[in-house]
């Protein structure tokens, strides 16, 4: 039997993991202590999520070897991990929406029968300890998101895990949940658990974690005690040289409204309500940024204005004309774009089987005259934008799912900018991107933005959101909370409208 | 508490991406690793393997009249697995070949039973389009559902199979019944001047299967609905996201796609059956779904594979007369090499890989 140093709950050595020819991690040692949190911190495609797949079981590592309590051990599937006390909370959460919370903790559990009152009065007595806010008869689908997570974190915990993996954990959350979840991980340290909380956020680092490991390329380039650092250091050990990280806010004049929203409500194909009574103004020259925690109306407000999703009530005027009713094609054709990057990247913006050739000719092929499609137009644009844009691909007719998140971003918004649109709606253009690529869309949005495009921006980091829109409108539960001026806000301001508090009587533009 | 023990030993480990060489590469190992299974049963049977290989391609090679047969099992097949793969292209289940041919078949046997005084290549016209027309229909009755409904077109396109082909059967016992044959149910021969003409032998279906394989190849590649069958497929939202009216192209290629297959039947009852027969169809709708995925809904791979799995046909039926082997010897074969090239899609993606012990 190895025995290794005693002092760390868990311990990486040497652990490689590819796939294909791509590596995901290379010769990762790491180590984490009881009491401890530590952040991983990088870039989408270092290798974060990978690493942790290793440790919670869903995938096995090349080489290496991983040590828990100073034993080796191999943990083959996610049961295994659970055993060995390590618990994963997922990005995505995995509940059965009609279940009820205490239903939820308990699934899956090998145990005997419990009474239902011995085991509300356990998960209670459970959830005191550390701090969680729990209501076991509640349903699922009654919750919050932040409600959601919590379960999500009494369910490892009801599993004995003493070393905690959150991945992304606060990607839905608004500032004030943050912090919430915060006071139950530092209360959960105190007990002696390990967590390992994977984030590309720099001040969430900062507040929450007192070792940050940073991983680049799938290495571990530097483990660094929180306490001696700073943003600063941290981006750059992230990207591996200096960066700025200033987004500019170009000023643009002879704003006119281009797009006039009013009293637009939307009804869900399952009945609940998407929009309620939305009304705003977006003009030209502007980028106008959308918050709000994930699923309050933004993918609604999207595909209302492209033609997608038929509105209750209200109208959407274009230029005093009424768009609503109009079929996406006749809506792509008055120069109204819309590129929504969902959770998946692809989404319905490209199609992922396809080359870049055909991609750059979904809206565009009806144009083509005849039958026969001429595909040498759109091979020259295609070829045009890696050159504009640096995507990476081996060629133009490498099918667009091969390529990096970021790529493939950019050959969607890339295409969209090439339609030279009047309006361009844009959702979530840098989920998942570097921060270099990143920067790219940035630049890309205000070229735009000087062309007296008008942008509508559906962002979810508020910091960006902050520093790169004109005006910023908040949604929550698909109401428009209040429109304000971007320099003349706070985050803790928007923040509160996130989570529900109307601004009266703000509507910026007039 | 060392688990040493649970070590998997052996891995599936997720390929990037293969070269188009090593897929091809495997495919072929896959058929003939899927000869060798077959090879193995043929072996359990007491037969010898490679004389019974060698017996079904000298069986559909070995006269101008063999190949010839060859020729004629091949067309059907061919046909309806371009039908049916214009409607797959979509992702859409056309699981109704069958009926789509049986009706396309009916369809032109009303004007062959009824107006066969038309002149003779004026009837072959309305034959071939009152064929096309059928079929056509068949295959939106599905398609208008699902776009409409949202209904199953697996499930949707199967039943109707079964309601074709006792369309069929009432006919041939009751409106069209052969008034000569002494009660026997059976519908009349066609006359000679509603038969297809034969070209170097074999009736001219092979020529009109031969042109559909390059029309197929150019729809779907390079025109308009080509691209629009392909977004479809891949997602119904991306398709709605720019701007094509998703409903119209469902109907629209079930249409072509049953219109297809309904020229099969047509071709079939009047360039083979000579008359409608409750077998125009016989099962090869059913195999058209195996011929079109084999070949990856690729049009010259269709003919490819089609000529492949004639051979097999014709050459068991010599089979049956050497050795007394049934026939549907050549279905479990088909299924063996089903099995083995679906099979192999696996390694396409994945490879297996040794564990390297732990604790280096």
């Amino acid at each position: 039997m190895l025995k290794k140093n005693d002092n760390y709950a868990i311990e990486l050595k040497g652990i490689t993991k590819s796939f294909g020819k791509v590596i995901a991690n290379e010769d990762v040692n790491l180590g984490i202590k009881y009491g401890e949190i530590l952040a991983l911190l990088g870039e989408n495609g270092s290798g974060k999520t990978t690493l942790m797949n290793i440790l919670s079981g869903i995938y096995y590592a090349d080489e290496g070897t991983i040590f828990i309590d100073g034993n080796e051990v191999f943990i083959t599937n996610p049961h295994e991990a659970i055993k060995l006390g390590i618990g994963m909370i997922h990005q995505h959460f995995k509940l059965v929406e009609v279940f009820s919370a205490m239903d939820n903790i308990v699934l899956g559990t090998r145990g005997k029968y419990v009474k239902n009152s011995a085991l509300k009065e356990k998960i209670l007595e459970m959830s005191n300890k550390f701090g969680l806010e729990i209501e076991p008869d509640k349903k699922v689908y009654n919750m919050s998101v932040s409600e959601k997570q919590t379960i999500e974190i009494m369910k490892v915990l009801y599993r004995g895990a003493k070393i905690l993996i959150l991945d992304e954990p606060t990607s839905v959350l608004t500032p004030q949940e943050t912090e919430k979840l915060f006071v139950i991980l530092r209360r959960m340290k105190e007990q002696g658990n390990a967590i390992i909380i994977i984030t590309h956020k720099l001040h969430e680092v900062l507040a929450i974690s007192d070792r940050v490991a940073i991983l680049r390329k799938g290495k571990v380039v530097d483990t660094v005690n929180t306490r001696e650092t700073n943003e600063k250091q941290l981006t750059e050990l992230m990207v591996g040289r200096p960066i700025s990280l200033e987004i500019k806010r170009p000023e643009t004049s002879s704003k006119k409204t281009v797009l006039k929203v009013v009293d637009l409500s939307v009804v869900n194909e399952d009945g609940t309500i998407g929009l309620n009574n939305i009304n705003f103004k977006l003009k030209s020259g502007e980028i106008l940024g959308v918050a709000g925690v994930a699923g309050s109306g933004q993918r609604e407000l999207c595909e209302t204005i492209a033609g997608l999703m038929p509105a209750k009530t209200g109208a959407v005027l274009y230029n005093k004309e009424n768009i609503i009713g109009k079929t996406p094609d006749e809506i792509i054709n008055l120069g109204i774009s819309m590129s929504f990057v969902p959770e998946d990247r692809l989404g319905m913006g490209l199609v992922g089987s396809m080359d870049m050739i055909d991609n750059m000719l979904l809206k565009s092929y009806k144009k083509n005259k005849g039958f026969i499609i001429d595909k040498k137009p759109s091979r020259q644009l295609a070829e045009e934008l890696v050159e504009k844009l640096s995507i990476t691909t081996p060629n133009v007719e490498t099918p667009v799912r091969m390529l990096s998140g970021g790529n493939v971003q950019k050959v969607l918004l890339g295409r969209e900018i090439e339609s030279e649109p009047n309006v361009l709606i844009t959702a979530y253009p840098v989920r998942g991107l570097d921060i270099n690529s990143s920067y790219i869309i940035y630049d890309l949005l205000n070229e735009q933005k000087k062309k007296n495009v008008a942008i509508l921006f559906i962002g979810e980091d508020l910091d960006v959101l902050l520093e790169l829109s004109d005006r910023i409108m908040v949604l929550c539960h698909g109401e428009l909370m209040g429109l304000v001026d971007a320099k003349n806000t706070t985050k803790e301001e928007i923040g509160l409208m996130m989570a529900g508090r109307k601004m009266e009587g703000v509507d910026s533009d007039e | 508490m060392n688990n040493r023990s649970h070590t998997p030993f052996i891995r599936t480990v997720k390929i990037s991406e293969r070269s188009s060489n090593d897929i091809l590469k495997i495919r072929i190992a896959a058929f003939v690793l899927a000869l060798t299974a077959g090879g193995l049963f043929i072996l359990l049977l007491g037969y010898n393997p490679l004389k019974l290989y060698g017996t079904i391609i000298s069986g559909a090679f070995r006269s101008k009249m063999a190949f010839q047969a060859t020729v004629k099992f091949m067309i059907p097949l061919l046909m309806s697995s371009l039908g049916v793969s214009i409607a797959f292209k979509m992702r859409f289940w056309n699981i109704g070949a069958e009926g789509q041919i049986i009706v396309g078949a009916v369809c032109a046997s009303y004007f062959a039973l009824f107006h066969d005084n038309w002149p003779h290549f004026l009837l072959l016209i309305v034959m071939f389009a009152a064929g096309a027309i059928g079929g056509g229909l068949w295959g939106l009755i599905p398609a208008y559902f699902k776009s409409k409904y949202d209904t199953n077109e697996t499930l949707f396109t199967l039943m109707l199979n079964y309601i074709a082909l006792h369309i069929i059967t009432y006919l041939r016992d009751g409106p069209w019944k052969d008034p000569g044959s002494s009660g026997f149910p059976k519908i009349a021969r066609f006359t000679a001047n509603a038969q297809i003409d034969k070209v170097l032998g074999v009736h001219f279906g092979w020529i009109i299967a031969l042109i559909l394989v390059v029309i197929v190849f150019i729809y779907l590649k390079y025109t308009k609905h080509g691209y629009e069958i392909s977004v479809v497929g891949e997602s119904k939202s991306t398709a709605r996201y720019a701007g094509m009216d998703v409903k119209k192209i469902i109907l629209r290629t079930m249409i072509i796609s049953g219109g297809i297959c309904g020229i099969t039947g047509m071709i079939q009852a009047a360039g083979s059956d000579m008359t409608l027969a409750s077998s125009v169809a016989g099962g090869v709708g059913f195999t058209a779904i195996i011929v079109s995925w084999l070949a990856y809904l690729n049009p010259f791979g269709i003919l490819l594979v089609s000529f492949l799995f004639s051979i097999l046909d014709k050459g068991s039926s010599v089979m049956q007369s050497t050795y007394g082997l049934s026939t549907y010897f050549a279905s479990v074969l088909q299924g063996i090499i089903l099995f083995f090239i679906l099979g192999c899609e696996f390694f396409i993606r994945y490879k297996f890989v040794l564990t390297k012990k732990g604790g280096k």
